[in-house]
């Protein structure tokens, strides 16, 4: 009997995290005439047009490769920011350590919009506008005091003894953490990246104001999908489906790591 | 520690690239704020405080805040007692644990405006599933009461897998004696629940709260593409109004003055649950 209410709760929880996007796989795949019509929930002549749609005459490959390029760019230069970071604030000596740390940290509590305004002026200045670099900078740089945070604890748990025992052996700092941190912190930096990935993918403010048509990437381009006559729903749904696809074999692969990720820091700290 | 390096040169980058984009920003936008700055007509003048004092009679500017403050109470207050509940139904052993445990993040994993472009669907008056459902006629996006509801549930949707997944990292740390502990003493699960749980879940709960609130605080992405900011303005929140302020009027320097309020704002809310969690843990 209790059984029976734990199951029944947990598909109550299953149900209400799964459900939209099940209902965007079903819509992806109904005809245009049956979009704008319930009954029938489920259609009895699926198609792929909106599929077809979306990558033909939407250019949606193209966003997502912006995208792509984007979060990777992000995830490469913000694991090589921070991890040097982390490296000297967790093994080195560095004077002012724990404000600089701080610094970093009240950087993610910074609201987007209160910094989209000068950005946008000093981005124009750059003649950076409408490129993806611009986005690769503002994205890195607000990833940073994650990467930071995560790799700075993570660091932390290696014991001294390693350096120590390197530097006796006469290697220079910077090959202990090439050589001998980075290795070893494998796991780590494996989270990070995937975190990191995660929120450039879905970051939208800067996106939107600093992109306008080549280098727009996928949630802007989501956002500012318009048909010629009416609201393309249909395409908006395919499109969704293809964009979340990655992200849901993603977090199959990983949860683990992601749970670790977003775990780090919040409870220990 | 060690002392012969000079670490200096590994944090170095990190800390010039984040000063660079981040600090510097902060104090131009309040240079902006004091500015009447209108980026086509390349005007740029000063004008001390006028654009606050232009703001605290801004009833757009009022009604903004209401929803922000209204948004960001309901939300927090409901992802964390869902959330609460969801943590300890997923804190027991049970097959799948791994799978139900990917699907709960799912809605956290995707992008806020793909996630706000599937509950447009779902909301559609005409034929959305909801309505369809319920058998009901409700115009969920087009009607300002229902809609700030509507932004609030997906909003809903969408964080408490994150809520979740720190809470049930918060309940594994709590040691399991003590809980057999309070069973041979013939404890009732509402008490063991009140008693060790929830005192001992607090500062976890604290965390969240201050992520939770920082993040709704802001929130910008599910009401612009869910709404726009409508119906008549009633979900237009603050963030949502200096970007039309920044963007589509392009007053820099009006918008920037909101700017500096939505700054303003998180940091009395950080500051105010910092206080709360220096409290909570006795050293």
């Amino acid at each position: 009997m209790k059984r029976t209410l734990f199951y029944m709760l947990l598909f109550a929880v299953i149900f209400f995290c799964a459900a939209p996007f099940i209902w965007q796989i079903i819509t992806s795949l109904k005809p245009s005439g049956e979009l704008t019509s319930l009954p029938p929930l489920v259609s009895m002549n699926p198609t792929a047009e909106h599929f077809r749609s979306v990558i033909y005459r939407h250019q949606l490959v193209r966003f997502i490769l912006n995208s792509l390029i984007v979060a990777a760019s992000t995830t490469g230069l913000s694991l090589l920011l921070g991890s040097l970071c982390s490296f000297g604030l967790a093994k080195l000596k560095v004077p002012f350590s724990s404000p600089i740390l701080a610094i970093m940290l009240s950087v993610s509590i910074f609201p987007p919009i209160a910094t989209v305004s000068p950005l946008f002026i000093f981005i124009r200045a750059l003649g950076l506008r409408d490129t993806l670099l611009a986005l690769v900078i503002t994205h890195t740089v607000f990833s940073l005091p994650l990467s930071v945070w995560i790799l700075t604890n993570f660091f932390k748990t290696i014991p001294d003894d390693i350096y120590h025992a390197a530097r006796i052996d006469g290697c220079r700092s910077f090959h202990i953490f090439y050589r001998i941190m980075i290795p070893l912190s494998l796991p780590a930096i494996v989270t990070t990246a995937i975190l990191v990935f995660i929120f450039s993918w879905n970051e939208f403010l800067f996106a939107l104001t600093f992109t306008s048509t080549s280098s727009r990437t996928v949630p802007v381009a989501i956002t500012l999908f318009a048909g010629t006559h009416e609201i393309p729903l249909g395409e908006i749904a395919a499109a969704s489906v293809i964009v979340t696809a990655p992200i849901i074999i993603l977090v199959l692969l990983f949860q683990r790591k992601i749970v670790a990720g977003l775990t780090s820091g919040a409870i220990k700290g | 520690m060690i002392n012969k390096d000079r670490g200096i040169r590994y944090v170095a980058p990190a800390l010039a690239v984040l000063l660079l984009i981040t600090a510097y920003p902060v104090f131009y936008v309040l240079y902006l704020s004091l500015h009447r700055e209108l980026l086509i007509f390349k005007i740029s003048k000063f004008i001390g405080p006028d654009n606050f004092f232009f703001l605290f009679q801004d009833d757009r500017f009022w009604n903004a805040l209401k929803n922000t403050v209204y948004f960001s109470t309901l939300s927090v207050s409901v992802e964390l007692a869902l959330g609460l509940c969801i943590a300890l139904l997923l804190n027991r052993s049970f097959r799948l644990k791994g799978v139900t445990r990917a699907v709960v993040l799912l809605p956290w994993a995707i992008p806020t405006v793909v996630s706000a472009r599937m509950w447009e669907l779902i909301f559609n008056s005409d034929f959305g599933v909801l309505n369809y459902l319920l058998g009901a006629h409700i115009n969920w996006l087009g009607s300002p009461s229902w809609a700030i509801h509507a932004a609030i549930l997906v909003d809903i949707w969408k964080t408490t897998p994150f809520v979740v997944i720190l809470l049930t990292a918060g309940l594994q740390i709590i040691p399991g004696e003590l809980y057999r502990a309070a069973r041979t003493d013939g404890a009732g699960a509402w008490k063991v629940f009140r008693t060790i749980t929830l005192p001992l879940l607090l500062p976890v709960i604290l965390v969240v709260l201050l992520f939770r609130t920082l993040d709704a605080f802001r929130v910008f992405d599910v009401i612009y593409v869910l709404t726009g900011g409508g119906p008549a303005n009633a979900t237009e929140t603050l963030s949502l109004y200096a970007y039309k302020i920044l963007f589509q009027t392009l007053q820099f320097g009006y918008g920037s003055a909101i700017s500096v309020m939505v700054f303003v704002c998180t940091g009395c809310i950080s500051v105010f649950y910092i206080k709360l969690m220096t409290g909570s843990t006795p050293r």
